[in-house]
Parts: C-alpha cells; structure tokens; sequence
C-alpha cells in the first residue's frame, strides 16, 4: 500500500533529523517572477496552531518574497457550505481553501472546486520525479493538492488524582470509567467515534465498516458510547479538547495529534499523547472553481512554492504533522523554537503505529447524512 | 411607598429592608457582576480565563496589560475593529435615514394599511436571528450579495430600522400638531416647517434611534457570521470564533473595551432622553 | 356651470364650495388622498428596502423547504419514463427508462451534476450518493442492454427500492423536508414517524419551548422586584438605579456571554470562590456550563432587561393611593399587593413574557458558546444543517416551523401590547 510507505518514510525521516535541519535554513527561494497576477490572496485555513505553521512555513516566506498580501480567513469548518453558497452567487471571495480529503471529494464532486493537473501544477521533487509521484495515495481527488497527513487521537492529564498512578496505555481505556474515572472530550459528531466504540466493542478492525452498514452496528456502537455518554463533553472546535486539557475542564480527550502536541510541548501543560488506533487523515488545499485569471495566476504561483519539498519538511518545524510528500520526509528536523526532535511526535513514528484506522472516506460519503441523524438524535437525548 | 411609615411593625420593617437590601441586592448584584468581573480578569498577567494566585494577592506582577497590547497589535483583531467601524456607520445611515422619514409617514393621521405596513417594518426585530440569516444567507447568494461588504451592510441596516422606527414614532406620538399647522398660517411652506418646527423636536428620537441602528450592528453576530466573509469580519464575528476555537484572554481585553463603548452610548442616550422629555414639556425639569 | 361665489353663504345648489370653487367635500376628499399620497411617499423607500432586504429572503427560505427541480432538471428523461412504471408492480423499470437513464446520467456527469443529485437522493435513502457518485463515470461509456450494464456496475440498480426512491423524490415540489422536520419520512406505504430513538427534532422544538418557558419564568421571577422597587422609588434614585438595568441591555451579547463562560467553568470564579470558602472539594466542582443550567443562567442573565423595562413603564403608571386606600380599609400588606397592586401589573407582565420568551425561542450564539448538547436550542440545528451538514432544505423547513411559532406568538403580543407601543429604554 502506497499510504504506508509515505507514512513510513516521513518516520524514517525522523531518525536522521539533525544533520537535515541546516538544509532547512538554507533553502533558497529562486522563484519565477508572478505575471498577471493577483497582489493578495484570501486563504482559508482552520486558525490556531494549525494555521501558524501554514503562515510560518509558507506565507511570509512568500509574501517576503513576493509582497503578496495575505488575508486569513479561519472558515475551514463551513468551507463547503460558504462555497456553496458563493458559487450560487457567481461571486468567490476566497483564493485557496484548506480542507480534509472528504470534504475535497465533496467539493470535487459538486462542481465547487477546480480539477488540477498536479503535475503541471506542483514542483516536482528534488530528484526530478514528478509530484504525482511524490504525493501518492494522498492524493485522494483531483482537485486535492495534500500537505499533511494527520490523525486524530487521544491525550491524557497525567496528574489525576484519582487514578493512583495508571496511564491508559489502549484506546479502551477511554471506555473505563472505573479504571480511569472523569470527564472525556469526544467530537460532536459520529465519524471516528463509532469506529472506536465498535473497536472496543469487540469488533474487528476487517469488519468495521460491514457491520456499520447495518442498523445494529450503528445501534452497538451508540449503546458503547451510552456507558460514558454522562462522562463527555462533546467539542466541534479542534482547539477545544486542548483548552479543556489545559484548564483541567476533562481528564482525556480526542482531537489533532498537532494541537496535543502544542499544548503538550509548547505550553508544558501535564497531558501526554494516547497513539492507540489514532485515525489518519489528509489535509490539503484546493482551488475554487470559477476564479479569475489573475486570482488563479497568483494562487498557482504560490502553490508551485508553497508545496514544493522543503516548504512541506518546514511546516513539521512549527506542528507535529507528517509532510504529504514523499521527498519531504528526510527534510523534517527539529522543532523552530523548542528545538526538539520532531520525529517522536509525528503520527507516522513506528513507535506511534502500532494500531491505525485510515478514514474510509467513500463510505462516510454515503452513510454521514444517515449515521448522523441517528448520532444526533441519541445525542440530544 | 417608597419609605415606611412611622407606625410600621418590626415585621414590615425586616420584610422592607430584606426585601429592598437583600433580595434587589443580589438581583442587581446577578445583573452587574459578570460585566465588572471581566474588567479585572482582562488585565490578567496569564493566559488563564480565571484569577490566578498573584491576582489575588494583588501583586502587581500578577497584572498586566499584555492582552490589550495583544488586542492593539494583532492584525485580525485590528482588521476586525476597523470592518466593525466601517460597516455599523454605513449601516446605521441608512437605517436612520430610511427609518425617519418612514416613521413621520407613519404618524400622519390618515395612512391607510398602517398596521400591515408597520408589521412589515417592525420585523425585522421580531424574526429570530438565525432565520433572518438562514434567508438572508440563501437570498444574499442567489443575487451576489454573499459574501460582500454592501451585503452585510444591508443586512443589517435592516435589522436596525425597527429600532429607529420606535424611537422616533415615541417622539412624534407627544407631538403637537397645531404647532405645524400654526407654521403653515404663519406662512412657512411644508420643508420649513419641517426643518424649524418638527425637525429640532424629533432628533433626540432620531440620535437615540441612530444609537440603536449602530449597537444593533456593532455587536451583530450572527447574520455576519452568515453573511460575511474574511474581508467582513467584525469584532463580534472574531470575539465569537475566538470563545469557540481559540480561546485566549484577549477576548476579555476586548469585552472590557466594549463595556466602555456602551456606557459612553448609555451616558448620550440618557442625556437625550432628557432633553427631549424637556423639550416636549413632558417630564418636571 | 354654475360657478358661484365660493366665500359667500350657501349657495343656490346647495353644495359648500371650497375657495377655488370646487365642492368643499371633494376638496377635502383631495387634500386628505394628498396627505396619504405624502404620508405613503415617506414610508415607501423604507418599505421597498425591507421588502428586498428582508422579506424577500423570508420568502426565498420558505421557497426553499419545498423546493424540489434537482430531480428533474438533473434527469429530465428518466424521470418522464418513470411516470408510467408501478413500484408495485414487483418489476424493475424497463429497458427504456436504463437506455433514458443512461442518457441523462452521463450528461449529468459532464455537468458535474450527478453527484448533487446522489447527495440530494442520499436524504431519502443512505448509499444513494455513494451509488450515482460510483455510476457517473461508467455511465459515460456504457453499452446496451443498459439494465446489465448498471447492474454490473452496483447491484442496487436492480433493487426495485432504488428506483422507488428516484420516483418518489421526483416532483419538483416536495413536502420531505417538512416530514423531515417532522421526524417523519415517506416509504412506499406512505407517511410514517421514524422510530423512537431516533426523533429529534420535535424533541428540540419541545425543549426549545421549555427552555424559554423556564427562562421567561426566571426573568420574571428577578425581574418583578427590581420593577417593584425602581417604580416605588423616588425618580432621582430609580433613575439611578436603572443605569443598572440598562448596562447590560447595552452591554454586548457577546461580552456577557464571555463573561458566563469565566464565571461558570469548573475551573472558573464560582467553583474557585466555592471551593475556596470551603463549600464543595475540588474534586466536587459543579457543573454549571456546556449543559442547560449553562443557557438558563445565562440567557436568564442577557434577557432580564426585556423583562424589567416592560414591567416598569407598567408599575410606573399605577398610583399609590390605590395601595394605601385599600389598606387604609383594613387589607394586610400582603391582600393589598396581591388584590390591588398585582392585577395592575399584569399588561406589563403579558409584555415582558412575550418579549422574552420571543427573543428566547431563536436563541443561537449563547446556548451555542456554553449549552453543550443539553442546552442547545432547535436555532443551532438550524444553522449546523446550513453549515456543515448542508441539507439547506432540511434547514429551511425547520426555520420555516420555528417562523410561524414566532409569527403566532408575535401575533398575540400585537393584540395584548400593539406592536405601536413597544418601548425601548
């Protein structure tokens, strides 16, 4: 499986950090000059610390480069909705667009994002092999242009009393109120929570999607969550579950690998990462369709720039979250600020792979209206 | 009723004073609280939303004026205060040019289908929010408006004609009308009148109603949130997304200043209410 | 004519003329048509402009929550073939309608309107949008006979069901959304409720109407003393004392929302000064907040105003010697207020419930900040299916419900108050 081996040689890249961290500093630019061009561009992106390292990595070395104005605008969450409605219009304001691999599917399917010839579009890599090549599996849709691969996932106050010094070690361990008793923080919606439950349920993981087909899979998987459905605290934000780790407001919680490690490395809060059966996922840009040729000049100018290997290896400086691109992953070094390896923080580290889940994305497609309804209904409930 | 009489009884006296000192007490205390406490968490020396042990102590170390620095230097907070002042402004002239002349139409003695033309200009102030935004939102699109600085701006410009609406029409109902009348036989044609006689009675209703059309869009969130995009992003729409994703103090250095704000818009609009209350001889001066 | 002298008395016709002439009746009847004609000419820009900016979207949302042509503009053919096929009949459609199909899908997939089109069948049956989304391509390059072909291509082509479904979301007028809205759905025996477990919303609409029922009752019950005693009050100090009434009615939603959101955590003020008077543990910190204690108390707190400022300009009116009459016969305090004072009161009580409880029913932002999932209203269900699930209809139905709620109970304010009388501050 070409996932696998992406996922593999971004870990690889973490045991010989050190030496490639000079190669980072180093890196030229050499751009082609920008004619016909846009002067700023609107980015849709998810805010926090997500968006720093986008801004960090990719924009202000391009905006110093070429003084493009960037305006940032954090609607990730509503982007298919906000296109929707701005594609009704005939009026798109936004320039690129940073979604999840589902929802550029969705986008692709209803017309509202722009098909790419990736190779045409994108850098090649640095050894002259062509970008469609570099990205691989990640490129889920054509009108996808990856930049990460993330999961999703658990971390832990390591203070709680009231444990007596246990740690969950499996993903179980969140089911356990009695082993590990206080509040939890899910997301509030059903993908990936009734994977989990179904998984602590005694499913296998083969037959996970088979028995989600059905009415009693759906049914199992809410009753297992019902044994701590009292104990959670349901977020929609990804920055949530940190805020809540932080401020003590909930013991565990799921959310992004990256935003745990900010809250874990970055503001020394008592939390540790839980890795067993995180949940991976692609995260990348696409490009509405219908924009005008100077907009759509610009933003292929800065994508040939901002995807290109070394920006890719750089965004892993900022956030712990494993580069799309093959030929990115000897590049990742140390942390910018903290100075740490990044590698045992990335979720494709072997030691963190134990157990994964890969989001099944065309069967979400078809069951996320009905699933949902049902999660919703016995949510409110 | 307002003190107790002499001969009241020790009953009365504690009901009286338990009542007045106790139960308005915390009434008011529930009402006050969670706006002054926000004023000094905001100067909080930590990322925290609650005091910290320096705080309390009150050492100095423990404060700080780091959140509104972060406030005055961010550039979405600045890109939000300033579409907050260009957008309310825009909205709130048009809603109080519109609004007046509609509300000295409306009290003309003789219009016909009043109450249905004033169902329709007050409703804006009863429909829900969210339904407001839902159809503004599928509307807004349809015609190009989504997304666009006019679009919010219509928006709720007409969210805050019903505020001028009211005000004015209160100002007009204690209104004399020989007075008009008695321009007219003095000579005066129907715009002097307008301008000599009506006009200076009814701006207090007019300033106060302009004060609701600009509140009314200055704290607006949700139609924005619909309606809006990056480039229209206003202090509410920011103070929103902030308390929903990141979280950080600098949303109560922002609330604080907007605390301030609305007691300089209470302080002029009490001293209008004054004024045209003095005006039209209806309150002891 | 017969023209006379119009300042004279009465003329020989009979009929009192105006200065120029003309029939003093008809000169009225002009001057009082002018006087409309100007008093109209002053609302009209208003008028238009809230008719476009405001009216027409309402109409648009209604619109919506019926609207239907995606079915028929997307697969124009099929959906005319489908007409004379029985679902009854046990049959699979025939030849014809896969050959029309066919035809319409592959130009649907041009268009990029296929998928759309599962995603809309996907409401009334789960797998429809992965179906067409997997159809489109091979569609494109099919060869007859066109019912095989599709059925090599996905088995449920030949479930009769599929086909049902197509016909049955075929008007271009449709009530599913409503249905929706209304935990029901259509099958092929016609209307049913969904199962029990899996209602929601007349579920939300009922806790949305208990919510603000409690709210209303809350804010009365806070806000009748601090009335009470602003009205009692000499003006100089109930002036002063409404100062703190109307800071939070000026005071942003959004400020006031923050402020609860610091107040109520489990790490926030009150579990902090709780714990720290010695009232509960730290391992017994209350949870106030992401739940419904979290929207009362805070919706309590940002609608009192509403409630206060109605009651007042009410209890303001009513004289105090009617109190001091009634005690003077002899009533207790207790008779006289609940006797005389009470019954007064109560227009400003119809006022201030109606007001808040109509302000309370399309709640969003506050129960959205710190409601959970036990505290939220049917407005953040509303604005959830415009924004990340995107069933616009689904959306528009259940705003279309709320609307008429609100439009009811706005109605009912009209009569009780006269919308003409509604003060602010």
């Amino acid at each position: 499986m070409k996932l696998k081996t992406i996922l593999m040689s971004t870990a690889a890249a973490g045991v010989m950090l050190g030496s490639a961290s000079v190669a980072v500093n180093s890196a030229s630019h050499g751009m082609e000059p920008c004619e016909g061009c846009a002067n700023s561009m609107t980015v849709v992106s998810w805010g926090g610390a997500y968006q720093n390292s986008q801004v960090k990595a990719y924009s202000e070395p391009y905006a110093e480069a070429t003084s493009t104005e960037f305006v940032w605008d954090e609607s990730s969450n509503e982007a298919v909705a906000k296109l929707r409605a701005m594609n009704e219009a005939g009026n798109v304001t936004w320039d690129l667009v940073d979604v999840e691999g589902p929802d550029a599917v969705r986008l692709c399917d209803e017309g509202l994002a722009m098909e790419i010839n990736v190779d045409e579009v994108l850098a090649p890599a640095p050894d002259g092999s062509p970008a469609s090549k570099d990205f691989g599996d990640s490129l889920v849709s054509s009108c996808f242009i990856p930049q990460i691969v993330f999961s999703t996932t658990f971390g832990y106050r390591t203070d709680v009393a009231a444990w007596n010094g246990a740690v969950p070690s499996s993903l179980c361990d969140i089911f356990d109120l009695e082993k590990f008793p206080g509040k939890r923080a899910l997301e509030k919606r059903p993908k990936k929570n009734i994977e989990w439950a179904l998984i602590c349920d005694g499913v296998a993981k083969a037959d996970l999607y088979k028995v989600m087909e059905t009415d009693e899979g759906i049914d199992r998987a809410l009753a297992k969550l019902g044994t701590i459905k009292d104990q959670v605290i349901w977020w929609s934000a990804g920055a949530d579950t940190p805020q809540l780790l932080a401020d003590g407001e909930i013991v565990m919680g799921s959310t992004y690998n990256g935003r745990l490690f900010s809250v874990i490395e970055e503001q020394k809060q008592p939390v540790a990462m839980l890795w067993d059966y995180q949940v991976f996922d692609f995260d990348g840009w696409i490009i509405p369709a219908g924009l005008p040729e100077d907009r759509l000049n610009r933003v292929k100018h800065f994508l040939k720039f901002g995807t290109d290997t070394q920006r890719l290896a750089d965004q892993a400086k900022y956030i712990s979250y494993g580069p799309a691109r093959a030929s990115s992953a000897p590049l990742v070094g140390k942390h910018a600020e903290l100075g740490i390896d990044m590698a045992p923080h990335m979720p494709t580290d072997p030691n963190n792979m134990g157990n994964i889940i890969v989001n099944n994305i065309e069967w979400w497609s078809s069951y996320a209206d009905d699933v949902d309804a049902k999660f919703q209904a016995w949510l409110a409930k | 009723m307002s003190d107790l009489p002499p001969y009241a009884s020790t009953g009365q006296r504690i009901w009286h004073y338990t009542f007045r000192y106790v139960i308005c007490g915390l009434i008011f205390f529930f009402l006050i609280f969670p706006i002054l406490i926000i004023i000094p968490l905001s100067f909080n020396a930590e990322d925290f939303f609650t005091f910290t042990k320096a705080m309390l102590n009150l050492q100095p170390e423990g404060y700080s004026l780091k959140h509104y620095n972060d406030f005055l230097t961010n550039p979405d907070w600045q890109q939000a205060l300033r579409n907050s002042f260009l957008i309310a402004p825009a909205a709130t002239f048009l809603a109080t040019a519109f609004g007046t002349l509609a509300a000295i139409g409306l009290s003309q003695s003789h219009v016909p289908f009043r109450r249905a033309i004033m169902a329709v200009l007050i409703s804006p102030m009863i429909v829900p929010l969210i339904i407001s935004a839902a159809g503004m939102y599928f509307f807004y699109s349809r015609i190009g408006l989504q997304g666009t600085y006019w679009g919010v701006v219509l928006a709720h410009a007409a969210l805050g004609t019903p505020f001028v609406i009211i005000t004015v029409t209160a100002t007009l109902v204690g209104f004399d009308r020989s007075l008009t009348r008695a321009a007219a036989n003095l000579g005066a044609n129907p715009v002097t009148t307008f301008f000599k006689v009506q006009m200076p009675l009814i701006v207090p209703g007019v300033v106060s109603g302009a004060l609701f059309a600009f509140i009314t869009s200055f704290d607006e969130v949700v139609v924005v949130l619909f309606l809006g995009s990056a480039a229209q992003k206003t202090l509410p729409w920011q103070m929103f997304t902030g308390l929903r994703e990141q979280i950080s103090p600098t949303i109560l250095a922002v609330a604080t200043i907007m605390v301030a704000i609305s007691i300089v818009l209470l302080t002029v609009l009490e001293m209008l209410r004054r004024r045209s209350e003095r005006l039209r001889g209806l309150a002891p001066t | 004519m017969n023209k006379s002298d119009g300042a004279g008395g009465v003329p020989a016709d009979g009929i009192m003329r105006a200065a120029d002439g003309t029939p003093l009746k008809k000169s009225l009847a002009r001057a009082l048509r002018r006087e409309k004609i100007r008093s109209l000419l002053l609302i009209l820009p208003l008028l238009a402009f809230i008719l476009i900016t405001f009216i027409a979207p309402i109409a648009d949302m209604l619109f919506r929550s019926v609207e239907n042509g995606i079915v028929e503009d997307t697969i124009p053919q099929t959906v005319g073939l489908l007409q004379d096929w029985d679902p009854a009949s046990g049959e699979l459609p025939d030849e014809a309608v896969f050959a029309a199909f066919q035809k319409d899908l592959s130009e649907a997939f041009k268009a990029k309107t296929s998928t759309r089109l599962g995603l809309r069948l996907n409401y009334e049956k789960a797998g429809m949008s992965g179906l067409f989304r997997k159809s489109g391509r091979p569609a494109t390059n099919m060869e007859p006979p066109f019912r095989e072909a599709f059925i090599a291509v996905d088995e449920d082509w030949g479930d009769i069901e599929t086909w049902a479904v197509i016909k049955r979301a075929s008007p271009r007028l449709t009530d599913g959304y409503f249905l929706s809205a209304l935990d029901a759905h259509r099958t092929a025996d016609g209307v049913e409720m969904l199962p029990e477990k899996e209602r929601l919303y007349i579920f939300l609409f009922m806790r949305t109407i208990f919510l603000s029922i409690v709210i209303t009752f809350s804010c009365l019950l806070l806000g009748y003393p601090i009335a009470y005693l602003l009205a009692s009050l000499p003006v100089r100090t109930s002036n002063l004392l409404l100062i703190l009434v109307l800071l939070p009615f000026w005071t942003s939603l959004l400020v006031r929302t923050s402020a609860w959101k610091v107040l109520l955590q489990q790490q926030g003020v009150i579990n902090d000064i709780l714990v720290w008077i010695g009232l509960i543990d730290d391992a017994g910190r209350l949870i106030m907040i992401n739940n419904m204690t979290g929207t009362i108390i805070a919706m309590t707190h940002i609608l009192l105003p509403f409630m206060i400022l109605p009651l007042f300009s009410v209890m303001k009116t009513i004289s105090p010697s009617y109190v001091r009459a009634a005690k003077s016969m002899g009533a207790s305090d207790w008779t006289a207020f609940w006797k005389i004072y009470f019954p007064n009161t109560v227009p400003g009580i119809g006022a201030g419930s109606i007001l808040v409880f109509i302000l309370a029913i399309g709640y969003y932002i506050t129960p959205e900040l710190v409601g959970g999932t036990s505290g939220v209203f049917i407005s953040n269900r509303i604005a959830y299916h415009i924004s990340s699930s995107l069933n616009w209809g689904l959306a528009a139905a259940l705003g279309t419900i709320l609307l008429v709620l609100v439009l009811a109970l706005y109605w009912a304010y009209d009569r009780i108050v006269g919308i003409d009388n509604v003060k602010l501050g």
